[in-house]
């Protein structure tokens, strides 16, 4: 069996380009499997982009001020009263304050019920065989102690490009993506925020289609 | 708020030995809403358990909050007395607390959000920290339970616990402070007695609770720190802040086996509980 741990360059991806208009103040290439983070001032736009398709971006985010305030499930999904994120979903943190809002989105919905992989959980989905693959929650490791984040500082996460139906009786899993090379989702920070990204390096599931491929993060700032 | 009929002056307290004499006046009076010592001494312990295995025994308001580290084995009931309890719930491993609940992984890996008998409680780390092996209610919620200070504060006018709404979130932060921990050791919770289910267009509908008496049992897998809260459902659609008290036993009573039905319920759990079991073989508990 040939596994594909990563595409790095395809023809048939779409690097995209912002979702907001204005000043663009970063703009990076994240490779697939690995981690990214960055700080998103008051006001700037994240477009983060599906360059290959179905390829779920791992989130987080923290107020850069106090990362003991942070992104928070439970918050955001009783703020809307609803399971899923959408265009103006707005991103509530453990303290009921808004993070960021969802000012642009390119798929019918996005999820945070899902969670981070990581290698632990992986050997209960698929065996312990797989306990050597790389994980999401490696990711935020690594990427979260940049900032002085350590284990007790991941919480439920957003899992960008992902999909996560809930059934009647309750089964919920992570079925084929409803996106597509190109497609993008914008962020308007409500406050500086630190945004943790982990470009999902998952080959059991069909979270990036069995093929991590790239994203792009973009901040953008309106023109003065 | 709990009424307290022993508190306020009582007598003259203008000299040492008066005042000693009111405090100590003070000590048997017994209220709804206290702990009992030692836990034996519960009038409410659960049928079929005896009194001398109890290693808990507590009554917390509504709202209220209470905190313990029990051993590997306990089992923790909690009972919504009255029917308007709401309890939140965070467990962590008392061995090392940066291992606490997944609510991600705690719905994911059983592909499973509705809660009931048999439902592990997972840890970020693959492994069970707690299994649900009673429930009565089946009115639960994995997703929006627990309120924050500022939600408080725009629909009561106040959150703080020194108020009479205090949130969720407030409650559990003052257990975790109790257990040596900070505000970043209380991730989202589980939300007992209160049931939210998702529409198919994702709405969170609201199922409310089961009634008087409902309760739960949760099995502590591995020396189990526990921070509870007993405070309103943020989707709880009654006007007023509505809570009421909260029953907790716990006695010892073995962790999961083999030849429990949930540990071999799906091999998703049969391997969450053989990593457990590694991890407390290999530190000579299990």
């Amino acid at each position: 069996m040939t596994v594909v741990w990563a595409t790095d360059e395809a023809d048939y991806f779409d690097w995209s380009e912002p979702l907001a208009a204005g000043r663009i103040v970063q703009d990076d290439r994240i490779a697939p499997r690995v981690g990214w983070s960055a700080v998103v001032r008051k006001g700037q736009v994240l477009t983060i982009v599906d360059v290959g398709g179905n390829q779920s971006g791992d989130f987080l985010c923290y107020s850069a001020a106090d990362t003991v305030e942070r992104y928070s499930v439970p918050d955001t999904l009783a703020a809307q009263r609803n399971a899923y994120l959408v265009e103006g979903s707005v991103l509530m943190s453990n303290e009921g304050n808004p993070l960021m809002t969802i000012v642009g989105n390119e798929i019918d919905r996005q999820d945070t019920i899902g969670g981070a992989c990581s290698k632990e959980s992986n050997t209960l989905r698929y065996g312990h065989h797989t306990l050597f693959h790389h994980a999401c929650r490696e990711n935020f490791l690594r990427e979260g102690a940049k900032h002085g984040l350590g284990p007790r500082d991941l919480v439920s996460n957003i899992n960008w490009f992902m999909n996560v139906p809930v059934e009647a009786d309750g089964t919920l899993g992570i079925v084929d993506g409803m996106s597509a090379p190109g497609k993008r989702v914008a962020l308007r920070a409500e406050m500086d925020v630190l945004a943790v990204i982990s470009n999902c390096p998952q080959v059991n599931n069909p979270c990036n289609d069995f093929n991590p491929t790239p994203l792009r993060a973009i901040i953008t700032e309106a023109d003065a | 708020m709990t009424e307290d009929i022993g508190a306020g002056r009582r007598a003259a307290t203008g000299t040492t030995f008066q005042a000693r004499d009111d405090a100590r006046g003070r000590g048997e009076t017994v209220v709804e809403t206290m702990p009992w010592l030692p836990p034996s001494r519960s009038p409410h312990a659960p049928a079929g358990v005896a009194p001398e295995s109890l290693v808990w025994a507590e009554t917390i308001g509504g709202p209220g909050y209470a905190h313990a580290t029990v051993a590997r084995g306990t089992r923790i009931r909690l009972e919504d007395i009255e029917g308007a309890a709401c309890a939140h719930v965070i467990v962590l491993n008392a061995l090392n607390t940066a291992e606490r609940l997944n609510m991600a992984d705690t719905v994911k890996i059983p592909w499973q959000a509705y809660l009931s008998t048999g439902h592990p409680l997972l840890s970020g780390d693959g492994r069970v920290l707690a299994t649900v092996v009673e429930d009565t209610s089946g009115r639960h919620d994995t997703f929006s339970g627990v309120t924050s200070l500022a939600a408080n504060v725009a629909r009561y006018g106040a959150g703080d616990i020194a108020s009479a709404t205090p949130a969720g979130r407030e409650l559990l932060k003052q257990a975790a402070a109790k257990e040596g921990l900070e505000a970043r050791d209380v991730p989202p919770a589980v939300s007992l007695f209160k049931g939210v289910t998702v529409a198919p267009d994702g709405t969170l509908a609201w199922q409310g609770g089961a009634g008087a008496g409902a309760y739960v049992d949760l099995v502590a897998e591995v020396p189990l720190t526990i921070l509870i809260a007993n405070a309103p459902h943020a989707l709880d659609p009654a006007d007023d802040y509505t809570s009421s008290p909260l029953r907790i036993h716990a006695w010892t009573a073995g962790a999961s086996t083999e030849v429990d039905p949930w540990w071999t319920a799906t091999p998703e759990r049969t391997r969450a509980y053989l990593n457990t079991q590694q991890y407390l073989l290999a530190r000579g508990i299990a």
